[in-house]
C-alpha cells in the first residue's frame, strides 16, 4: 500500500504554476528520487509533502488518509517525517542542542536523547564537535549536522532536498553512505531530489523526472536512463545524441531513420511506421570507436572525423562528425591508443538495440 | 567656579563614603526601573512574538504606530497616568498616585513600545528558514516561537537593556506621579532636578554621575551584545 499518495496536486506562486497536475504514489520504505533541472519545482514538491505548503489544488494522502486542514494534525502526521532542507540553516546552539531539539520537541526522555545523539554524531563522524556552536562550522559539516538532525529522529519518512548539492565526492560518498545505511537499518522511505543522475541511480528504486512542474516520467533507472520518454528527458538523463529524423521503413522492428541534412540512416529497434517523426537517442557510452576500415558486425557503421576531445577523469568525451554529431564515451586509454585528436578519422559503431526511438511532438 | 568644583569633590565623597541618602536613592532607582522593565518585558516579549508571528489585517500599521511610540514625551504619560489615578480619575479610589507602583507603571507604559517594536524587529531578524526548519523537525507553534526567540536572544536582550535605559533615565513621568518624596519615591532623576533647583549641588552631582556610569554600563552591555 503507498504511504504517500498525490492526486491532481498544483501549485502556484502568485501568478506563476510551479507544479501542474502531479500524480505520484509512493510505498513504504521506496527510495524515491526526483530529478530535475533547476527549477523544475523539486523544492516545492517536498515542501507540500512535508505540509509545510498547502497545494493551490489536488489532493495529498499520508497513510491513505486524506491530509487535515488543522495545525495541530498536521503536526502529528508531520512529526512522522523529517525533511533535510536544500540550504541547511543550523541553530545558533551548541552541535549537540541541534541534533537533540527534534527529540526534545517530541518530549523524549533525557537519558535517551543522549544515547541517540551520541550514536548519530559518530555516525555522521561529528562526534568531537558536540560542545561547538553550530555557527562556527564549515558548510559540509553544517550540513551533516543537518542531516544528523533528521536521522536521529528515525523518521518514517525521510525528505532529502539535493543532500550532497555543494559537497566535494568525498564527503558526498560519505553522506550517501549514511543514508543507505539508515534506509536499509529502518525500511525508511526516503524521498530525495537530486540534480546528480549517478547520485538518484545509486540510491533510489524508483526515479521520476521533473521537467517544468510536470512529472514526466516515473520507472526505475535503465527505464529512464535507457528509454527516456521524450527529447526533454533525454536531454536531462545525459543521452547526448538526440537525433532528429524520420522513420522511412519498418521491417519486422527493425527500423530506418534518416538523420539530418544529408539524410543519413540509422538502424534502430521500434514500433513506428515508416513516416514517423522521431527522436534517435544514443548514449554516448554505447558508442564503439575503432581505426577506419574496421570490420563490425554492428549495424550502425559511421565514419567521420574527430572534432573535439575532452577529458572528464579517467573517460574521454569524444565529438565526431560523420554527417551528423555524435558524441561518443571512451576510456582515457583507448583514447591514447586510437590517438584520437582533432582530425583524426575514425569510425564509430552503435547496435541497433543501443538506439532508443522516441516520438517528436508529443508532451511538450 | 570653585563652587562647582567643590561640588564636585564632594560629589566624589559622597559616592566613595558610600552615603546612605545617595545609596538609597540609586537603590530606588534601579528597584523601580528594574520592575518596570521586568514586568513590561514579561508583557512585551509574549505579545510582540505573538504580532510577528501572526498575519492580520493592519498589522502593518500597527508597528508603524508601535515605532511611533518610541520617542513618546515621558511627561504625557505622567500626565496619563496622573490623569488616571488621581482621586477624581476613574482609578483613584486605588490610592497609588504618588507610591512606587504608580512609576512602575508608568514606566511600563513608557517603555512598552520600544520593548514590542524591538521585539518585533528581532524576531524579524531571524531567517524564515530556521522556521522552516524548526517546523520540519517536528516544533509546534509555540516550540517555534521560543526557538526563535532564543535565535534572536541576542537582540532581544539588547532590547529589553534599552527599555531599562530609558526607564531609569526618565524625570517627566516619575515626578509627576511619584512626587518625589524622600524615602518614597524619590529616584536620581527626580532628586537631580528637585536639588539642584533648591542649590544642592553635591547630592546632584553625586547622583548624575551614578546615572552616567549606568549610562555607560548599559552601553558597554549593548556594545558587547552586538559584537557576538
Ligand atoms: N516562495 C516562492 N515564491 C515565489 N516563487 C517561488 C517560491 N519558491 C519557489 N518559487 C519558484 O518556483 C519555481 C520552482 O522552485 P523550486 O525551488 O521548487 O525549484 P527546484 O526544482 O527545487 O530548483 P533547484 O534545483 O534550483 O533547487 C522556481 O521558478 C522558483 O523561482
Ligand atoms: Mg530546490
Amino acid at each position: 500500500m503507498s504511504l504517500i499518495e498525490l492526486v491532481g496536486l498544483s501549485h502556484r506562486y502568485g501568478s506563476r504554476e510551479v507544479l501542474k497536475g502531479l500524480n505520484l504514489s509512493i510505498g513504504k520504505g521506496e527510495v524515491f528520487a526526483v530529478i530535475g533541472p533547476t527549477g523544475a519545482g523539486k523544492t516545492t514538491l517536498l515542501r507540500i509533502i512535508d505540509l509545510l505548503e498547502v497545494p493551490s489544488a489536488g489532493e495529498v494522502y499520508f497513510d491513505g488518509k486524506r491530509v487535515p486542514g488543522s495545525r495541530k494534525q498536521r503536526l502529528e502526521i508531520r512529526r512522522r517525517m523529517s525533511f533535510v532542507h536544500q540550504k541547511p540553516q543550523v541553530f545558533n546552539l551548541s552541535v549537540y542542542d541541534n541534533v537533540a531539539c527534534g527529540l526534545r520537541w517530541r518530549g523524549e526522555e533525557k537519558h535517551r536523547i543522549a544515547e541517540k545523539v551520541d550514536l548519530i554524531l559518530k555516525m555522521v563522524g561529528l562526534e568531537g564537535y558536540k560542545n561547538r556552536n553550530a555557527r562556527t562550522l564549515s558548510g559540509g559539516e553544517a550540513q551533516r549536522v543537518a542531516l544528523a538532525r533528521s536521522l536521529v529522529l528515525e523518521p518514517e519518512v525521510l525528505l532529502l532536498d539535493e543532500p550532497t548539492a555543494n559537497l566535494d565526492p568525498v564527503s558526498s560518498a560519505k553522506i550517501e553512505q549514511v543514508i543507505s545505511y539508515v534506509a536499509r537499518q529502518h525500511n525508511t522511505t526516503m524521498i530525495m531530489s537530486t540534480h546528480d543522475m549517478s547520485q538518484g541511480r545509486q540510491l533510489a528504486d524508483r526515479i521520476g523526472v521533473l521537467i517544468d512542474g510536470r512529472l514526466v516520467q516515473t520507472g526505475n533507472a535503465d527505464d529512464i536512463f535507457y528509454s527516456p520518454k521524450n527529447e526533454e528527458v533525454a536531454n536531462f538523463v545525459g543521452v547526448e545524441n538526440v537525433l532528429e529524423g524520420v522513420i522511412i521503413t519498418n521491417s519486422d522492428g527493425i527500423v530506418t531513420v534518416k538523420i539530418g541534412p544529408h539524410r543519413i540512416g540509422i538502424q534502430a529497434v521500434s514500433n513506428y511506421p515508416a513516416g514517423k517523426e522521431v527522436y534517435a537517442c544514443i548514449r554516448p557510452e554505447d558508442i564503439t570507436l575503432a581505426p577506419i576500415f574496421h570490420r563490425s558486425s554492428a549495424r550502425n557503421y559511421f565514419q567521420g572525423k574527430v572534432t573535439r576531445v575532452t577529458t572528464l577523469g579517467p573517460l574521454s568525451r569524444v565529438e565526431i562528425d560523420c554527417g551528423f554529431r555524435l558524441v561518443a564515451l571512451v576510456t582515457k586509454i583507448s583514447a591514447e591508443e586510437l590517438n584520437l585528436q582533432e582530425g583524426k578519422e575514425v569510425c564509430a559503431t552503435f547496435k541497433a538495440t543501443g538506439v532508443h526511438i522516441i516520438e517528436r511532438g508529443v508532451n511538450q | 567656579m570653585t563652587e562647582i568644583w567643590d561640588g564636585l569633590i564632594k560629589a566624589i565623597e559622597l559616592i566613595i563614603s558610600l552615603d546612605p541618602e545617595v545609596m538609597e536613592i540609586a537603590g530606588r532607582s534601579l528597584r523601580i526601573s528594574g520592575t518596570a522593565c521586568l514586568l513590561a518585558s514579561l508583557i512585551c516579549l509574549p505579545l510582540g512574538s505573538l504580532i510577528h508571528f501572526h498575519q492580520f489585517r493592519g498589522k502593518r500599521v500597527l508597528i508603524n504606530i508601535i515605532q511611533a511610540l518610541f520617542s513618546l514625551p515621558s511627561v504625557i504619560i505622567g500626565l496619563f497616568v496622573f490623569v488616571l489615578f488621581s482621586r477624581a480619575g476613574p482609578l483613584g479610589e486605588l490610592g497609588i498616585l504618588f507610591t512606587p507602583i504608580a512609576m512602575i507603571i508608568g514606566q511600563m507604559i513608557l517603555i512598552t513600545p520600544i520593548l514590542l517594536g524591538l521585539t518585533i524587529s528581532a524576531l524579524s531578524g531571524v531567517a524564515k528558514e530556521i522556521v522552516d526548519t524548526a517546523t520540519s523537525l517536528g516544533a509546534s507553534d509555540f516550540q517555534i516561537t521560543l526557538l526563535v526567540l532564543r535565535e534572536a536572544r541576542y537582540a532581544v536582550v539588547a532590547a529589553v537593556i534599552l527599555g531599562f535605559g530609558r526607564a531609569i533615565s526618565e524625570v517627566g513621568c516619575a515626578l509627576m506621579v511619584g512626587g518625589n518624596l524622600k524615602g518614597f519615591t524619590r529616584v536620581m532623576t527626580t532628586a537631580i532636578s528637585l536639588e539642584t533647583s533648591k542649590g544642592e549641588l553635591e547630592l546632584s552631582l553625586a547622583l548624575g554621575i551614578i546615572l552616567l556610569l549606568l549610562a555607560l554600563i548599559v552601553n558597554i552591555a549593548l556594545y558587547r551584545l552586538q559584537q557576538r
